[in-house]
């Protein structure tokens, strides 16, 4: 059966991930066993995508790891080619974007504009729409190598300057949000896994499921009525002057943000504590003495690493989110650049924000995959060990 | 004794009596709350009173109405989504996961590649350079979507692929496709009809966010995601406008995770039991 298994070949890894995927570990708030709702499934997809890679090493052993070129290396270089892959490939189907619009390219790339002969030779000596299309694809990937995003429609200014402009938004958003998710989500976790099965294990799982359904735009919405307009704690709009006022001015903000990073963190953090607390070893620590702290601290330290994984998708999941947010809070970043720039079919911009967010979600899978590999000695040695 | 099944915790019961009030609000919308979209521009908007419970908005059209009549876009167009990518999700998993070889290579790849992309934002700009509408935003979430599908059903596959009675059942020279969809397909169908809830809140909550862009349904149209858009800017005056909608999308996404995962829970603790 096991051979049978071997030469249909799933690779190790993955049927032992689908094993995963099929049986769960039966505990409620068993994330990789069914992906949960809200802004961050696909994300949470992501990671199961990822799962396979550390699952890979430990489980593959001798055979399925030895085969593939094993250690850190091997794991580094295929997470790096596939990464490499994806990115070659979202940049094919962004250049295909100007083709998608309705309506003819030369139309779509003068928008507004007069089409006098001027206007469309400029399009012509950029585009080159008579080469084609591998020589067109070419020459914009070339362009954009070079750093030359290109001309927006909508306001003729260099694509780059926008971004630039407010890009910096978009990350104090993302990192504030994060911040916030990191610090509420993590320790609601831990007071659920600690207090299972009682009264603040289910309020804890209810609130993570309603926090994971609730889309930030409509989380934002309800935090403005309350916390603004009821309270007037908050702004409304605006993006504030100076450090301080800032800060206040983005936290609703951050804070519709976070609540679905939360409902993930808090789901994550208690069933991989769930995970380590029913582990022997706790049991073991439990039964020579060490008190409910000592013996958390132990599998607290254990399940760390499923918790980082965690906390890299938040930050995934936030970028898809501050779309939402930003337009819902009407804060000028990158994500409702995106949105009005959608709305008008001004592509160029379109092309380079849907590939910089695409760059950005893939380092940070990257940098995840890497964490995950520091944090846990198996996923890099898994070749040698066996 | 009851099946173990029919002992549903409270936030189960719950979950169940906000779906089967937006199915019925979806299903009868028109004959509940004739005339919803109905509009009293004399009036404006207004807080809660006599004949408003919940007020009404800029147009004068009454909240609770329109709450009521948002559920028939919202809740369909995202079942449509949820019960697509199923069927995608079959179709691309049940091969990959029975015949493995290069048809599980090719499968698994794509869903590689699009769980590699945030569905969210691709969504958004597939839809927004290609024009938006409702039924765009339907297709090109289906696309997204059937990957996971496809991922748990292989799963699924995988586990039963050496059963006894799917190695009987090749003994008997079956043919392939009558293993996979008579023998197997019947003992994976509860997973599948798991994650459908699950797919069907993450849609429910997508298609809103894409409506709430102007990407989705119409100007105009009382759905949830729309009606939020439209109020962003009214809910200093009557702060219902957006509270209803919201909490909406709100309780029916959470109530659809809550049976998802109540319902998984009870496949794998039959799968661990077998």
């Amino acid at each position: 059966m096991a051979g049978r298994n071997r030469d249909t070949s799933p690779p190790d890894g993955e049927s032992q991930e689908a094993h995963d995927r099929v049986q769960g570990d039966g505990s409620p708030g068993d994330v990789l066993g069914g992906g949960p709702g809200g802004v961050f499934q696909g994300d949470a997809s992501g990671e199961r995508a990822q799962d396979d890679g550390p699952g890979e090493d430990p489980q593959g052993g001798g055979s399925g790891g030895g085969a593939r070129g094993s250690g850190w290396g091997g794991f580094l270089g295929r997470r790096l080619l596939g990464t490499a892959v994806v990115v070659v490939l979202v940049s094919v189907g962004v250049f295909c974007l100007l083709y998608l619009a309705p309506g003819s390219v030369q139309q779509t790339l003068l928008g507004t504009r007069p089409a006098t002969p001027e206007t469309v030779a400029a399009i012509q000596a950029r585009y080159h729409l008579d080469e084609p299309l591998p020589v067109q694809y070419l020459t914009w990937l070339g362009g954009v190598l070079r750093g030359d995003l290109g001309v927006s429609i909508r306001t003729g200014s260099p694509v780059a300057d926008m971004i630039g402009e407010r890009l910096p938004l978009t990350l104090a958003l993302t990192g504030y949000g994060t911040l916030l998710a990191v610090l509420v989500g993590v320790p609601l976790g831990i007071a659920g896994a600690v207090r299972r099965g009682r009264a603040t294990d289910r309020f804890v799982v209810t609130a993570g499921v309603v926090g994971l359904s609730a889309p930030p735009f409509a989380v934002g919405l309800l935090l403005l009525v309350v916390f603004a307009a009821w309270l007037g704690w908050f702004p409304v709009y605006g993006t504030g002057e100076g450090l301080v006022d800032r800060i206040w001015h983005l936290t609703l903000p951050a804070a519709a943000l976070a609540v679905g990073a939360i409902g993930m963190l808090v789901r994550f953090s208690r069933a991989a504590l769930i995970r380590e607390l029913d582990q022997d070893y706790v049991v073991f620590a439990r039964a020579r003495g060490l008190g409910g702290a000592g013996a958390l601290a132990y599998a607290l330290r254990n399940s760390l690493v499923p918790i980082l994984t965690a906390a890299g998708l938040v930050v995934t999941g936030m970028l898809a989110g501050t779309v939402l947010v930003e337009v819902t809070f009407a804060l000028p970043g990158l994500g409702s650049l995106l949105v009005d720039s959608v709305t008008f079919k001004d592509v160029p911009v379109v092309q380079a924000l849907a590939l910089l967010l695409t760059l950005l979600i893939a380092a940070v899978n990257l940098l995840v995959d890497v964490g995950y590999s520091l944090a846990d000695p198996r996923v890099r040695l898994g070749g040698r060990t066996s | 004794m009851r099946p173990g099944w029919l002992r549903a915790p409270v936030s189960v019961a719950v979950a169940l009596l906000v779906l089967v009030l937006a199915a019925v609000a979806a299903a009868f919308a028109p004959w509940i709350v004739p005339g919803a979209t109905a509009q009293d521009l004399i009036l404006g908007i207004s807080g809660p009173g006599p004949g408003h419970p919940l007020g009404t908005d800029d147009l004068g059209r009454d909240v609770l109405s329109l709450l009521v009549a948002g559920a028939r876009t919202a809740v369909p167009g995202a079942l449509c989504v949820a019960v697509g990518s199923m069927v995608v999700g079959n179709l691309a998993g049940l091969p990959a996961g029975y015949l493995g070889g290069w048809v599980d290579a090719l499968v698994m790849r794509w869903a590689d590649l699009v769980f590699s992309l945030p569905a969210l934002l691709v969504a958004i700009v597939v839809a927004g350079v290609l024009g938006g509408g409702y039924g765009l935003a339907i297709v090109v979430l289906v696309v997204l979507f059937a990957p996971t599908d496809t991922r748990v059903v292989r799963g699924a596959v995988l586990e039963q692929r050496h059963r006894p009675y799917v190695e009987a059942a090749r003994m008997k020279n079956l043919s392939a496709w009558r293993i996979m969809t008579r023998h197997v397909w019947p003992n994976i169908a509860p997973v599948a009809l798991a994650n459908v809830f699950l797919n069907f809140a993450y849609a429910l909550v997508s298609l809103a966010s894409l409506s709430f862009l102007g990407l989705g349904v119409a100007a105009g149209s009382p759905d949830w995601g729309r009606t939020l858009s439209d109020n962003r800017t009214q809910f200093l005056a009557n702060p219902w406008t957006v509270i209803a909608p919201g909490l909406a999308i709100i309780a029916v996404a959470a109530a659809l995770n809550i049976v998802g995962d109540w319902l998984y829970e009870r496949v794998d603790a039959r799968g661990r039991a077998r």
